[in-house]
């Protein structure tokens, strides 16, 4: 049978070598995400009934100081003016000042994402350390006890509340077993004691040789960061589960079985190394999840992390706070995208 | 395979003898306090522009004032402080403050007169929330260089009228009468703002601390000021922890990791008065709990309406279930202690009274509104009060939002009936009076959002008048009278409904003494806590 010819039109080219091209390519998509990001939280903010100058003068402020404020805000400018100081100002780097920490935002940032980016770390590496073999060989032994333990481990992982899972492993591992360090970043010995370098305590205690800082760090981190991984085990291994199902009743690990590959071989050689790109995506979103915050588990363990500061930001109508913390979550978010991409293309040949 | 089980095996290893194998620190050093507070409402430091509740409590550490309140014995009122005398002119209208010797701040630089006028001129200039505290005694921008002014060791401060000597002195107590270190304020001064961007974070005080961080929703650490004209303080360090939730804070203060727990809720107080080592201690607070109905409402706005729901709140049962030790009954706007209180609570829950004033004002069943910000304490009152309401014929719907969202809507007086709180903010009678009580003109017009009877359109039907006689008035005991005439004016004929006042109960390890949380008057004191 002939094959049939298909004329595909030549789009221009730029005389531009094609790494280059796809690094503008993508600079200039990251840009327009970035803008449409900022104009959507932008106008959120504005349209939200929340009066950002009550924030900053407080219930008894006189009317004419309100009015002051008001204007010093820039609330006095139609909307489009807003906007177009505020990108202005973002790109030169000047995320504003904060209303409720009285610094500029960018500080505060500095400040919050560290803690979380450390936390989400260490919650993402148990929660793949632990959740890709659990999936693998659940879907390996379907229906067995480990099945079933799998199961079970992900079904209360997914169905109960955080709230009251940090609380619980609180009042266990600190309260009566004593085994870990409480709330907070730090015990009260050395709070202000690290000088900080990149805003994560673990790394900077390290830095500093300072063991004694960096196990008391560990035992700070260890309980919250075991219940975030634990939410991302819960559901990394149930999608590792079923990636696996899928590959393992494929027709080419019959054929592999009846060639006499090993078991081992069949399953990490062949079945696996078709599930990573859809790992990776699963990972990732994960992991973007939870470099997000998660606002209840910083709650609870007093983790002063991007997530409660969004969220209080945004319900004090602190608006350079929420847009700065926008930013920097979407900024997250793009890294990661961009990031797995890079692995797709090592990991699929078919992308290479 | 086994390469992937040697991973494993070392992987949880490796995690169970480093979480064994952790050092447990459970208790806190002998020189140092550390209390656990939600502190996340602080959103500066500067005397001049502070008015929230956690913020006062580090600036009472942090700044002298000319007069302060003496936290072994604050029933005795203000007492001297930076300023070691005062005299009163004949007219009354001027205060000149003789200035102690000797005091240093934390900078070094010694304490003058001339510091205290150019703090209180700061106030008046910088304009901000609180300096109402100040300027309602007339002080502008215009006349400040003639009214506070200095000569040698003593400032005097003229007001535009005759008050009385205690209202003044008593708002000289407030946060915004902190002396600021005139020299390192405007060492950093950023365009003309006096300081107050550097201030927000930093302190230039001469109080018995010095701030030494202030981390937005996560600690507050104060040093001891060791030539603290009072003696230096015998906790060396403070670090105020902020820890949101009651749970966690009561934990953390039965494992020793703590010595004051400042935010429990009822059911984590009865915990803790069962606990070993560990004891609750109870102040009563300035804060009131009120409902109050807009008088643009052409139902609300009937006298027997207004009384009517006083008799529709069921005070006592919210005293004895929800609110149980952190809140007591207290129908009055003076809170408990303050000059001029009263103790009467003339009201209680009694449907058939309310029937009657309702069918007698001609109101058969209606609908309300009302708006209350999303705490839990607030929103089981509203509940409560949609039962009992409901209950004589009244549909309440729940505006439930934010504070901000809230607030918004009330100074724009567009609530049928606002639920909320109201702390005073100095301690002198008038600053309840002249905002409950107080309402020169009730015209749209006018704005005064700050004034609680504004925002509820009400026409104080001559409390105004008596509230701005009371603010004169030189007798003390005369004084005091007159604001309880005008209580008692105010219980019958108002739209507000106070219902409560606030008991701070703060869990405490049994090792420490001398722990003052500054009762309803003023803000806490770390300086007298020994171990």
């Amino acid at each position: 049978m002939r094959a049939q010819r298909t004329f595909v039109k030549r789009q221009p080219q730029l005389p531009l070598p094609p790494w280059v091209r796809g690094l503008v390519i993508t600079l200039f998509s990251i840009s327009i995400t970035m803008l449409g990001l900022l104009l959507v939280t932008f106008l959120i903010g504005r349209v939200m009934p929340i009066d950002p100058v009550l924030a900053v003068v407080g219930e008894r402020a006189s009317q004419e100081q309100y009015d002051a404020v008001f204007k010093d805000l820039g609330l006095d400018k139609p909307l489009i003016v807003q906007f177009f100081y505020y990108v202005s100002d973002v790109l030169r780097g000047d995320f504003g000042q904060s209303l409720l920490t009285a610094r500029p935002v960018a500080d505060d940032i500095a400040r919050v994402f560290p803690a979380t980016f450390e936390l989400a770390t260490i919650g993402i590496l148990l929660g793949c350390i632990l959740g890709v073999p659990l999936g693998v060989i659940a879907a390996v032994r379907r229906g067995s006890w480990i099945d079933q333990i799998a199961r079970v481990v992900a079904l209360v992982g997914y169905s109960m509340p955080i709230f009251w899972l940090g609380l619980m492993g609180l009042l266990l591992f600190y309260g009566i077993l004593g085994w870990v360090g409480g709330p907070g970043r730090q015990g009260i010995f050395y709070e202000d004691m690290i000088p900080s370098v990149t805003g994560m305590i673990l790394i900077d205690s390290a830095l500093a040789r300072d063991w004694g800082a960096f196990w008391d760090a560990f035992s700070h981190i260890i309980l919250p960061a075991s219940l975030l991984g634990y939410y991302s085990l819960a559901y990394i291994s149930r999608m590792t589960r079923s990636f696996m199902l899928e590959q393992l009743s494929a027709e080419y690990v019959t054929t592999a079985r009846v060639k006499g590959m090993s078991e081992w071989a069949v399953i990490w050689g062949h079945a696996f190394k078709n599930i990573r790109v859809q790992l990776i995506t699963v990972i990732a979103l994960s992991y973007a999840n939870l470099l997000e915050g998660s606002v209840l588990t910083e709650i609870i363990f007093s983790w002063p992390g991007i997530g409660s500061y969004i969220t209080t930001a945004l319900l004090s109508a602190d608006m350079n706070a929420v847009l700065g913390g926008t930013v920097v979550v979407g900024l997250v978010f793009i890294c990661l995208n961009v990031f797995s991409d890079l692995l797709y293309k090592f990991f699929d040949p078919r992308s290479k | 395979m086994s390469y992937f089980r040697k991973l494993m095996a070392t992987a949880a290893m490796g995690v169970a003898v480093g979480v064994t194998a952790l050092p447990v620190i459970a208790e806190t050093p002998a020189n140092m306090l550390v209390i656990a507070n939600r502190i996340d409402d602080i959103t500066t430091l500067d005397p001049a522009q502070s008015f929230e509740f956690a913020g006062s409590d580090v600036l009472r550490n942090v700044y002298g004032k000319l007069v302060n309140f003496d936290p072994n014995n604050l029933d005795a009122g203000y007492q001297p402080d930076l300023a070691e005398s005062w005299t009163v002119s004949e007219d009354g209208k001027t205060i000149t403050f003789t200035m102690r010797e000797g005091v240093k701040f934390h900078s070094g630089n010694p304490v003058r007169a001339e510091d205290v006028a150019f703090s209180l001129k700061r106030v008046v200039l910088l304009n901000k929330t609180p300096s109402f505290i100040i300027t309602q005694f007339g002080f502008t921008p215009e006349n400040v260089d003639e009214t506070i002014v200095v000569d040698g060791n003593t400032v005097s401060i003229t007001t535009d009228k005759r008050y009385a000597t205690s209202f003044v002195l008593n708002c000289l107590t407030a946060t915004i009468g902190g002396v600021v270190d005139k020299e390192l304020v405007m060492a950093n001064e950023v365009d003309g703002d006096m300081g107050n961007t550097w201030l927000a974070t930093n302190s230039a005080g001469s109080g018995p601390y010095s701030l030494a961080s202030w981390k937005p929703k996560e600690s507050v650490t104060l040093n001891a000021n060791a030539d603290y004209y009072g003696g230096a303080p015998a906790m060396k360090r403070v670090i105020v922890r902020h820890v949101q939730e009651s749970a966690t804070q009561r934990l953390m203060l039965e494992r020793g990791d703590i010595d004051v727990a400042r935010d429990l809720n009822p059911s984590d107080v009865e915990g803790v008065r069962a606990a070993e080592g560990v004891e609750i201690l109870e102040e009563m607070r300035g804060r009131l709990m009120y409902i109050a109905a807009s008088q643009k409402h052409p139902e609300l706005s009937k006298p027997g309406v207004r009384q009517a729901l006083k008799y529709l709140i069921d005070y006592e049962g919210m005293q004895n279930s929800f609110l149980k030790g952190a809140y007591v009954t207290h129908q009055n706007f003076l809170p408990k202690t303050y000059l001029g209180a009263v103790d009467e609570n003339p009201f209680s829950l009694n449907l058939d009274k309310a029937k009657a004033l309702l069918a007698e004002a001609g109101v058969d069943g209606m609908e309300l509104t009302i708006g209350v910000r999303e705490a839990q304490e607030r929103l089981e009152i509203a509940q409560s009060l949609q039962n009992t309401f409901g209950q004589a014929g009244i549909t309440v719907n729940l505006e439930v939002g934010t504070g901000k969202q809230i607030l918004g809507k009330y100074r724009a007086r567009e609530l049928d009936i606002y639920l909320g709180a109201w702390g005073p903010d100095y301690p002198d009678p008038h600053t309840n009076a002249g905002t409950f009580a107080y309402n020169p003109d009730n015209s749209d017009a006018a704005n005064a959002t700050g004034l609680l009877a504004w925002r509820n359109s009400w026409d104080t039907g001559g409390l105004t008048e008596k509230t701005a006689a009371a603010v004169v008035e030189g007798d003390r005991s005369k004084r005091a009278e007159m604001y309880q005439g005008i209580q008692a004016q105010f219980r019958d004929t108002s739209p507000f409904a106070v219902m409560f006042q606030k008991v701070e109960q703060a869990g405490v390890a049994d090792n420490i003494e001398g722990l003052n949380l500054g009762g309803a008057i003023t803000a806490v004191s770390y300086w007298t806590v020994t171990k």
